[in-house]
């Protein structure tokens, strides 16, 4: 038996602390949390930064470091500080330091990292040790040149030698969310099969059960399943909310592909056990001949300014459409001719906001609206260029009249100034894996002094 | 005419990684789930979110009264010309899909 506690889904979500303390009094063996995902977009990745706020970040993982003092047993985060970067996991080995020293606690602390020189992309690329995963994009030498940070997934393999160390906190760069979940019961021998699946059930803490916003569970693993007990007053699991979390985030809801295999869920059998409590059984782990791990990088794909303005007059409400394409082509025009700039150098795009702004080309409702926003959003080359752009947008947005003749109109800027500089805009480039001869090949395991 | 919205307990749409979308629609009884897996034809999924029907996989989850689909985003997640960076908006637009 091997019974992982789970605080939340991701550290910054928050977690009931009551919960925390019931999972701690059962005596865990490890408590494992994940501190990101690429859900969030390229941003964070691409600048190497969190998401959550230092504060939150500190307050939350104080919770937990006094929890495993408690418990006495490992504390293991994967994805650190969002993206997984080696800066971040520094980041946090920074906050565990001063949380630590203020509460006059010590703990042996492991980090693995997971960040990758580009030298080794590239010459995995000329190996050939590089393949592209579906909807992937072309990828070359450059493009991974291009990138500011890439990071790989580490699986089992990685968590388990870090496990080995003895390290009381584990602070790990990018994993996938179910590695830091599958490594100890795997490491103590129960069968993969439950030990992923039960993983990928838990690693977005009670989002498998009722009240999903309680984030406390545990997951009890043993060789033939694993149970599933939400730890929040009120909250239940169920065979239909442990099941449907395989839905979630997922393209296949049976078959899920980790570092040197996939977990077929595909028979898997759903029990109650009472109103809390379910049992899963019946899922298999199958391995892959080769072990290969998932790439992620990001790099700067430009520039952006943006500017909002808001409508309110009923004719313009009622042809913003036509207003809109005016302004672009007299904008653009405009821009080639004062900077000197190709129509290629830059796009500036406005999206009317009460019409099709989340849909695009795929809206099929047409509502008469008391009002539209206009988010103007302009990407070039550089800051400077983006927002010389946007300040030549600005009079147009302003003022921009739909015939030669009527008087000149104004319209509603929310701010002054009405242009906002974005800074650098990052794009994920890479949905591969890559093959390793031995798992730790592309990881650094360190036990801090 | 109903829309899927009507019958179902619930559309929900998101990211599966920055490359894929996934949608399911919770359809909340055997009779909601038999009367969507009719009526709703891939080719008609395909065709509102004007993606390759080849590129489109469909899962029926008869024990979870689950229609699910997931394909490729038409833009990778937060590229420039993204609007939605985590794909929620994907199900109200297949929510507010008339069945046939």
């Amino acid at each position: 038996m091997t019974k992982v506690l789970i605080p939340s889904g991701a550290l910054g979500l928050g977690y009931d602390a009551d919960a925390l303390a019931r999972g701690i009094a059962l005596g865990p063996d490890l408590i494992a949390i994940d501190g990101g995902s690429t859900d969030s977009g390229p941003s964070y990745l691409g600048r190497g930064v969190s998401k959550y706020a230092r504060a939150s970040t500190k307050l939350e993982w104080q919770g937990l470091i006094l929890a495993r003092a408690k418990a006495g047993c490992p504390l293991v985060i994967g994805t650190a500080g969002t993206c997984g970067s080696d800066c971040m996991v520094d980041w946090l080995v920074e906050i565990t330091r001063e949380i630590l020293e203020e509460q006059g606690l010590s703990a042996n602390i492991a980090t693995l990292k997971s960040e990758q020189p580009v030298s080794r992309i590239t010459d995995a690329l000329a190996a050939d040790t590089i393949s592209a995963l579906p909807a992937a994009p072309e990828i070359n030498a450059d493009i991974v040149n291009d990138c500011t940070h890439i990071v790989a997934l580490a699986g089992i393999e990685q968590i388990t030698a870090a496990l080995q160390t003895g390290a009381d906190i584990i602070i790990a760069g990018r994993t996938t969310d179910t590695a830091i979940i599958a490594a100890l019961p795997i490491m103590n021998g129960i069968n993969p099969g439950p030990a992923w699946h039960g993983a990928k059930i838990g690693e977005c803490g009670a989002l498998c059960a009722t009240n999903p916003q309680s984030g406390v569970i545990t997951v009890d693993f043993d060789n033939d399943g694993f149970t599933i007990t939400p730890l929040a007053e009120g909250a239940h699991a169920t065979p239909h909310t442990v099941s449907a979390h395989m839905l979630y985030e997922n393209t296949d809801p049976f078959i899920l592909y980790e570092p040197g295999g996939h977990l077929d869920v595909t028979d898997a059998q759903y029990t109650a056990l009472d109103d809390t409590r379910v049992r899963v059984t019946g899922s298999i782990w199958n391995p892959s001949d080769t072990y290969s791990v998932k790439l992620e990088g990001a790099r700067v794909a430009g520039y952006q300014s943006i500017i909002l303005v808001l409508i309110r007059d009923a004719r313009y409400v009622e042809n913003v459409q036509e207003w809109c394409d005016d302004i672009i082509a007299k904008h653009r025009e405009k821009t080639c001719a004062r900077l000197a700039l190709g129509p290629g150098d830059f796009t500036v795009e406005l999206r009317i906001i009460g019409q099709n702004a989340t849909l695009g080309d795929l809206e099929v409702q047409e509502t008469a609206l008391t009002e539209v926003g206009v988010l103007g959003i302009v990407t070039a080359a550089n800051q400077e260029t983006a927002a010389t752009i946007a300040k030549l947008l600005n009079p147009y947005l302003l003022h921009h009249p739909l015939t030669l003749l009527e008087e000149q109109p104004t319209f509603a800027f929310p701010f002054s100034p009405a242009e906002i500089d974005r800074g650098a805009i990052y794009e994920f480039v890479l949905n591969h894996v890559m093959v390793l001869d031995d798992p730790m090949d592309a990881f650094i395991l360190t036990v801090l002094p | 005419m109903t829309q899927i919205r009507e019958i179902a307990v619930k559309v929900r749409s998101k990211n599966a990684g920055p490359f894929w979308v996934t949608i399911d629609i919770f359809c909340g009884s055997d009779t909601a789930f038999d009367q969507i897996v009719k009526s709703l034809s891939t080719d008609r999924v395909a065709s509102l979110f004007q993606c390759d029907v080849g590129e489109i996989k469909r899962f029926e989850i008869a024990s979870l009264s689950v229609v699910k689909f997931s394909f490729p985003r038409p833009h990778t997640q937060g590229a420039i010309s993204d609007r939605d960076m985590h794909g929620a908006a994907w199900a109200p637009l297949l929510a507010e899909l008339d069945l046939n």
